[in-house]
């Protein structure tokens, strides 16, 4: 929505985010207070240890989950007071997501599992062309339970970018794949945050993927506590690990 | 055919067994209302088009007798239609082959032509020929149950003298629709036969030449049928008039109303009760159901799905599988519904059955069980689309388990591992424990009242026929007689005991209610017919009042002891009494207000008079006896009480059996089905964690023990919980069945508990088995691989 008019400089804005889960007495601070701005265009990489927040951080901006404190905006539109409807709807027309533990739905095919989101999506490419820009033209009518972990990673990632979304959120995309495979990944979304502009989240482990991101970001504990500016970008085939 | 509409069609396939299991109890509720109201509707219906095509009388009354020359007054009076006198006699028939005592009703046709009112309709055989001197049409029934066909022929005791008949037609009437004789409990077709003959001979034989003692008449719309009753009794008085009295209150309609009243209960409390419990079950079941989809939910949400979208998704879901269990219901409803009407025409005999399925009926059960399965749905949706997708994607937070009860109490040791894991997930969730303990308890509940109207009925008989009318044999007499009539009785060889009765048509009235019926003066000593208290002890009448059965005295008449009764003697010299009721009598069968026969005889002013007698005999002494009374001119009927419970049970009893029989396979159907589902919920609750457990290396027996250990601790808790909700049910039965033909009394006997149990527990070893069979199908590896 935010393309083509006079825009900030960025395209996400959080400032002060916290996040607590309670649970009976316990209290977990997933988030203590970031402040952060990504930019239109941007690949920018998340790092961190296990538990540190990464993924938390990923949903507040995806709107998935709502902040216990602080504020964060996509653009004009202010997501830590937005209704449940307006979350809604930044989700279906906005954000391409890849969830850390890929979440397909069992009873549909790799093509359905695609289809089920760009059937709601404004401008969405076709269900096989996304999936064959994961290298899975040749799987389209299988069950999720007759994929490999890997494979169902490329699923999801080609459920994600079928939309065409202006911001695409993921989750450990290459976790469980190798090398090759993992390249193949990361090219298609080199490819779509380069020629559509798509802002592009990636969290990983892997700090050789971090070479071809403009930004890194590493969290720990909960804050941020390093960001730096890649001078060189590396592109994804450059890649090894 | 978008991909979430797939999801919905691979879904429903994918859980194909509980699809079954959901619909098969939506089914049995559907299908006992279906059942009930169809039927209902189709009797109803059938009735109504048999009275007016049959051109059933409005108006019947009764006198002595008449000259032909009063009916043209009668038929002057305002309001009168169409107006018919006849000659109906009670006699003694004799059927080759058969020796038990025979009564007859026999009226008359007109000698020419078809009568203009109480047509019959010929089933088999023809019409009477003009001024027929010995051919007479007798009811299907008895043509029946004697095997009776036209060209046979039957003898008839008309006022004494015996005279041989031909039968030469079969027909139905729609003033004998349900037949029984006077003074019976139950039909009794073999002993009981309704006959046609002509006019002129009927008269002959009965010295009725040119003269009448029955009249029927129909009204003219908008007439006063009260003023045309007061009128015609005016006028009849002085011919020994016993009371005209409209459709209400004849014979066989007033029974067939009350059967119906009774059938438009039970199509009302059975299938509120089967279909409340059904869509409560159906209501637990679809949110548990939904639950377990709550991380596709989650995904669906994530990826922008309005909540809207979402909930439409699943009540499609839920409303084919309510669809599915409708139309299942709905076609065996029907299917049964005709089965029940069909037993309903062997106790009531219409022509034809014209079955009737109102669209209504079809409409309640869609809307109950869609709002049951909506509700269900929508609340189980919405409690899932309230979470946040991150929390609903992430699998469930490992709950905080706590130590159980038994563990706070130090007896762990008493339990493995494995039970400690069942006892902590049962009081993890108690809520959701509870719900399925309750939903078994009622699946349990419903088998009981499936099945519990049998044993109530024995009882019903047996404290009448054990306890209050212990004679063999009622004997009747042609006319009121004198109390020395006893003493012939009594010197008859094998008879045991006698004891005479005094009974009397009469109007009883208390404030503006009042009941058409008659008063027994019986024996304050009898040990043969005697009133039972509350407790179903034998006590005396006393002196100088009334007793009434409970159920007239409480809800017909509103009247307690102490009050001032109005009895309206309706023969003879037709006094108006006021008699004090003294006492209430415990009755399950019919109802009856009792007197001392001493004191009935002084209040109608007349010596030791008797009506007829109780008689007592010895074993085998049947035939002989039954041909003794025969010959005594004096006799008019006997009705003999082990034949009477026979074909009680026989009529009655049938539909009773086919009734129970249909609700306790619907009873079973949901109970089997609930307690599947429960299991089957369960297995999509833990797969995973079971899954897990059989990865790290528990065996295929262990994982089962965890599962099936909750069920068959759940089902155990859940059997005597559901005996209460049975014997809850049962007892709402008993209130809102109460009628004047019979009040079943709650009486449960130990089989219906041990059928309730015993589906309960074979549903639950088979859902076990079943689920057992599904654990060792098991995915180890598709559950480490995908999340679901
Ligand atoms: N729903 C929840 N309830 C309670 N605590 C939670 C919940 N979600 C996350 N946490 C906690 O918040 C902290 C951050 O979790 P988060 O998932 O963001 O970590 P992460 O950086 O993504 O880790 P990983 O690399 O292992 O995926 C963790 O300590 C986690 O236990
Ligand atoms: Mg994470």
């Amino acid at each position: 929505m935010g393309r083509g008019m006079a825009e900030p400089g960025w395209v996400f804005r959080a400032a002060g985010l916290t996040k607590i889960y309670r649970m009976g007495e316990v209290e977990v601070q997933a988030l203590r207070g970031i402040d952060l701005e990504l930019r239109r265009g941007e690949l920018v990489v998340l790092l961190g240890p296990s538990g540190s927040g990464k993924s938390t951080l990923l949903n507040i901006l995806g709107g998935l989950d709502t902040p216990t404190a602080g504020e964060v905006s996509y653009l004009e539109r202010n997501l830590s007071t937005a209704s449940e409807t307006e979350l809604t709807l930044f989700r279906r027309d906005h954000v391409g997501f890849v969830f850390q533990f890929y979440n397909l739905i069992p009873s549909l095919t790799a093509r359905e599992n695609v289809a089920a989101v760009t059937e709601i999506a404004k401008a969405p490419m076709k269900p096989e062309e996304a999936l064959a820009m994961v290298g899975l033209g040749s799987r389209l009518d299988h069950f999720p339970a007759q994929l490999s972990g890997g494979e169902q990673q490329r699923v999801a990632i080609a459920r994600a970018i079928a939309k065409n979304p202006a911001v695409l959120l993921c989750d450990e995309p290459t976790g469980a794949l190798d090398s090759t495979t993992g390249i193949i990944v990361l090219e298609a979304l080199e490819k779509v945050n380069r020629e559509l502009g798509t802002l592009t989240v990636l969290i990983t482990h892997n700090a050789g993927i971090a070479d071809m991101a403009d930004r890194v970001i590493r969290l720990s504990d909960g804050r941020i506590v390093e960001e730096r500016h890649n001078t060189v970008k590396r592109v994804a085939h450059e890649l090894s690990w | 055919m978008t991909a979430l509409d797939l999801k919905l069609l691979r879904d429903l396939w994918h859980m194909r067994g509980q699809v079954l299991a959901i619909a098969a109890v939506i089914a049995g509720g559907v299908a006992t209302l279906v059942m009930s109201l169809s039927t209902y509707d189709s009797l109803l219906t059938t009735r109504d088009l048999f009275y007016s095509e049959y051109r059933f009388a409005q108006v019947f009354t009764t006198l002595k007798r008449a000259p032909e020359s009063v009916a043209q007054r009668l038929k002057e009076i305002p309001g009168v239609e169409r107006l018919e006198t006849r000659v109906v006699a009670v006699v003694k028939l004799e059927v080759a082959g058969f020796n038990d005592p025979v009564t007859g009703m026999l009226s008359s046709l007109p000698d020419v032509g078809m009568p203009l009112l109480n047509t019959l309709h010929l089933k088999r055989g023809r019409w009477l020929t003009p001024y027929s001197g010995d051919e007479i049409i007798v009811s299907d029934t008895f043509a029946d149950a004697h095997g009776l066909h036209p060209g046979d022929r039957i003898h008839a005791v008309i006022h004494g003298k015996r005279k041989a008949l031909t039968l030469v037609g079969v027909a139905l009437s729609p003033e004998y629709v349900y037949q029984i004789a006077p003074g019976a409990m139950f039909p009794d077709f073999k002993r009981y036969g309704v006959l046609w003959m002509g006019r002129h001979a009927l008269a002959a034989a009965y010295d009725m030449d040119g003269a009448f003692n029955n009249v029927a008449l129909t009204l003219t719309p908008g007439t006063d049928e009260q003023a045309v009753i007061r009128r015609l009794d005016t006028l009849l008085a002085p011919y020994g008039g016993v009371g005209a009295h409209g459709r209400k209150d004849q014979f066989s309609n007033r029974f067939l109303s009350e059967e119906l009243k009774q059938l438009q209960t039970t199509a009302t409390v059975f299938p509120s009760i089967f279909m409340g419990v059904a869509a409560f079950l159906l209501n637990v079941v679809v949110t548990r159901l939904i639950a377990t989809q709550r991380e596709q939910i989650a995904i669906l949400k994530a990826f922008g799905y309005h909540h809207a979208a979402i909930g439409w998704h699943f009540v499609k879901l839920v409303m084919a599988i309510a669809l599915l269990g409708v139309a299942a219901g709905t076609a065996l409803g029907m299917w049964f519904g005709n089965g029940l009407a069909g037993v309903y025409m062997e106790l009531y005999r219409f022509p034809y059955l014209e079955y009737v399925l109102e669209p209504p009926v079809i409409f309640i059960a869609l809307a109950v069980t869609s709002a049951a399965a909506l509700s269900g749905t929508l609340l189980a949706v919405g409690r899932a689309i309230r979470l946040p997708p991150a929390e609903g994607m992430r699998p469930e937070t490992p709950v905080a388990y706590r130590a159980t009860l038994l563990e706070r109490l130090g007896l762990q040791r008493l339990c493995s591992q494995p039970t400690r894991m069942i006892l902590r997930h049962i009081e993890r969730r108690p809520l959701k424990s509870l719900l399925t303990v309750f939903g078994i308890a009622c699946a349990g509940g419903l088998m009981m009242v499936g099945n519990y109207q049998r044993g109530a009925i024995d009882f019903m008989v047996d404290v009448q026929f054990k306890h209050a009318a212990r004679e063999d044999l009622a004997v009747t007499f042609l006319e009121p007689t004198s109390g020395r009539a006893l003493h012939e009785l009594a010197q008859l060889p094998g008879v045991r005991h006698v004891e005479g009765f005094r009974d009397v048509a009469a109007n009883l009235r208390f404030g503006h209610y009042h009941y058409r019926s008659a008063i027994y003066g019986i024996q304050p000593e009898g040990v043969l017919h005697r009133s039972l208290d509350s407790e179903l002890r034998p006590v005396a009448v006393p002196a100088g009042g009334v007793v009434l059965t409970d159920h007239l005295a409480n809800n017909i008449l509103h009247v307690q002891p102490g009050d001032l009764l109005t009895v309206e003697v309706l023969e003879g010299r037709r006094q108006v009494l006021q008699v004090p009721v003294l006492g209430l009598t415990r009755q399950f069968l019919g109802v009856s207000a009792y007197m001392r026969q001493d004191t009935l005889n002084e209040l109608l002013r007349e010596g030791d008079v008797v009506s007829g007698a109780y008689l007592s005999h010895d074993p085998g002494v049947e035939q002989d006896l039954y041909d003794r009374l025969h010959g005594r001119p004096r006799v008019l009927g006997m009705v003999a009480h082990a034949a009477a419970i026979k074909s009680f049970y026989a009529t009655l009893g049938e539909f009773v059996l086919f009734f129970n029989m249909v609700a306790t396979a619907l009873a079973a159907t949901i109970a089997f089905g609930v307690v599947y589902n429960s299991a089957r919920i369960a297995l999509s609750e833990r797969g995973r964690e079971l899954a897990s457990l059989r990865v790290l290396g528990f065996t295929h027996g262990e994982i089962a023990y965890i599962l099936l250990g909750e069920l068959g601790a759940l089902t155990l808790a859940a059997i005597p919980v559901g005996f209460a909700v049975g014997a809850g049910l049962c007892g709402i039965l008993v209130v809102v069945f109460a009628s004047d033909l019979y009040r079943l009394p709650l009486v449960l006997e130990p089989y219906n508990f041990a059928l309730g149990a015993t589906v309960v527990a074979a549903s639950a070893m088979v859902s076990g088995w079943l689920v057992w069979r599904q654990l060792g199908r098991l995915d180890l590896v598709g559950v480490l691989k995908t999340r679901e």
